[in-house]
């Protein structure tokens, strides 16, 4: 959830009281307070890790023993059709999703900002989806979205004269569709962090500019904003990097139809690991997201430093 | 002069007009964010039998969808995912605490390839891991022990969570030294000092640990799709794709059950929405 939480500052802190003769218990009790952790680290993160690379450089034979492949699993992957047709569309809905919550989220924060009793009442309101389980969003979502004329949303809609929808089940909307449940659960997130940042802002910058004759526009544009810069490349890196390996919505909403219109790169992933058993290019196929996340995570800091 | 205690100053707006459209604007964003969740509660109630039946003004009241849906074994579900939430959640403080304490506390060589290795846990979510994790969760090296089909198998790798470490951690470096050495010049040993000394001043920190925690390993899926092997391991969140797919069943089932899978995170929320107001910004701002 907070990739971008950076190592705590060094505090140089007084040692205790150094016991001469204790350096070597001292320094194994902290590896014992350690231990749960590195353990279950290690075994269910670096364990399957390792694994993973490994595998996607065999040809994964149960009973027979791994053959060594090479980067083929990496060849196979990259002029698979199916797979760049999953990657776009991987890019595509994390791209959306990152800047519709983000638009959306930044609107409702400047909507909803403030410390009035009934506006904390609908800040609360608006972020239960934030909250729900993504399977119970997905359940829902799919009841809301019934093709029919008369499913929930396509009443909705009519009230205001737009037309009645296929959304998931057909092939030119299920993208969108999806990418709109997407930023339903993603945008009141966005939308609490910034309000966090609006709230560090200088009051009396605002007096000072609305003195100067800045109108609100102004006002967010020269004061709120450039205050919140930071908060933006959080908001980005962290929606980005959430996009990337989108799975459990896919896989609930549409399960990559209709005609593989919204097949993701964990989706099809999953499918050729798990129902194809074809385990070395699905290893491979997730190492190059792995890759592609670290890029991303590493350039939006570098970013950050620099700004 | 007007009061501007926000960017747009919208607190200031007066006029009845301004009013009206203040008001409306607040409708809107509430019907369109919580008025889904709000048509599962009503409809749960309601005689639902098709999608198309999804609807906001209760009607028809009756209990029918959830007897049903207990029929169905849902009750099972959700105690199979009581079990997980409770267990892993417990598992995944302790688990915390005593890292961030070492993590806080202590200097030794390592501490910061340490961190780094947490860190970078963030970046190998289940999604990427699914393949090789789940042969790891058949045979889990050195124990070689099949967690496939236990709810331990649920339990156990949500049990170390880098973020609930790391502000943890960040937590407890801001406890006085001096409480510290007060307790370890009256002679109290590491357990003592970490179990009445550290762990009673975190107590606001456990809040943020707990509904964090909770809304993880709530909203957790592939782990257990991974895990379960039939329809005795499986989790509410499991249950309600194949409670979709079944015809039998019925829209109000599959609304009845996923109303029982909002609810709990819905509560624990509220219950502790100012902890996770603290969790989010300290987590997401800092850095």
């Amino acid at each position: 959830m907070t990739a971008t939480l950076a190592a705590p500052p060094e505090k140089k802190r007084a040692p205790p009281q150094k016991r001469p003769g204790k350096h070597w218990s001292r320094h194994a009790s902290a590896w014992l307070w350690l231990a749960p952790a590195l353990i279950i680290f290690g075994l269910f993160k670096f364990v399957p890790m390792a694994r993973a690379i490994s595998m996607s450089f065999h040809e994964v034979r149960p009973y027979l023993g791994d053959r060594w492949v090479g980067l083929d699993n990496y060849r196979t992957v990259l002029g698979d059709e199916a797979f760049r047709a999953a990657a776009g569309h991987t890019l595509v809905l994390a791209l959306g999703e990152t800047l519709g919550s983000l638009v959306i989220g930044l609107a409702l924060a400047l909507l909803l900002e403030g410390t009035a009793r009934h506006l904390w009442f609908v800040r609360t309101a608006v972020f239960l989806p934030t909250v729900t389980a993504m399977a119970v969003v997905a359940a829902l979502w799919r009841v809301i979205y019934y093709p029919a004329p008369d499913g929930a949303l396509n009443v909705v809609l009519g009230w205001i004269g737009l037309g009645p929808g296929q959304y998931l089940d057909s092939p030119h909307t299920s993208l969108w569709s999806v990418m709109a449940v997407g930023i339903w659960r993603g945008a009141p997130y966005d939308m609490m962090i910034f309000i966090a940042g609006l709230a560090g802002v200088d009051r009396t910058l605002y007096e000072a500019a609305a003195a100067d004759g800045a109108g609100p526009l102004r006002r967010l544009w020269h004061v709120a904003f450039p205050a919140m810069r930071p908060v933006f490349g959080i908001v980005v890196t962290l929606a980005a990097i959430r996009g990337l390996r989108v799975f459990t919505e896919i896989f609930l909403l549409t399960n990559g139809g209709p005609n593989g219109s919204t097949e993701v790169v964990m989706t099809l992933v999953y499918k050729l690991g798990l129902e194809r058993n074809e385990l070395g290019i699905a290893s491979a196929g997730s190492m190059l997201l792995l890759v592609a996340t670290i890029a991303l995570t590493v350039l939006t800091q570098m970013l950050r430093r620099r700004s | 002069m007007r009061q501007l205690d926000t960017a747009l100053g919208l607190g200031a707006i007066r006029g009845p007009l301004g009013r009206i459209v203040k008001v409306a604007l607040y409708a809107l964003v509430v019907f369109v964010f919580a008025g889904p969740l709000l048509a599962l509660l009503v409809s749960a109630f309601g005689r639902v039998t098709d999608p198309t039946k999804l609807t906001l003004i209760p009607h028809d009241l009756t209990l029918d969808n959830f007897r049903t849906a207990f029929d169905q074994g849902v009750l099972r579900y959700l105690a199979n995912s009581l079990v997980v939430v409770g267990g892993g959640l417990l598992l995944q403080i302790a688990v915390s605490v005593t890292a961030a304490y070492a993590l806080a506390r202590k200097q030794f060589p390592g501490v910061r390839i340490v961190l780094f290795l947490i860190l970078s846990t963030m970046m190998l979510p289940e999604e990427i891991l699914a393949i090789p994790l789940s042969l790891v969760l058949a045979d889990v090296p050195v124990l070689h022990v099949n967690l496939i089909g236990s709810l331990a198998g649920m339990i156990v790798p949500v049990g170390a969570w880098a973020f609930a470490i790391l502000v943890m951690t960040e937590f407890m470096r801001d406890v006085p030294i001096e409480l510290e050495e007060a307790a370890r010049i009256d002679g109290a040993g590491d357990l003592r000092i970490f179990w009445s000394v550290i762990l009673p001043v975190c107590r606001p920190a456990l809040g943020v640990l707990g509904i964090f925690g909770f809304t993880m390993i709530w909203d957790q899926y592939i782990l257990p799709l991974l895990v379960a092997q039939d329809a005795k391991q499986f989790t509410l969140a499991l249950a309600l794709r194949s409670l979709r797919a079944d015809e039998q069943v019925g829209t109000g089932v599959l609304i009845a059950s996923a109303l029982l899978a909002l609810l709990p995170s819905v509560v624990v929320f509220l219950a502790l929405q100012r902890q996770f107001m603290r969790g989010l910004t300290s987590g997401a701002i800092k850095g």
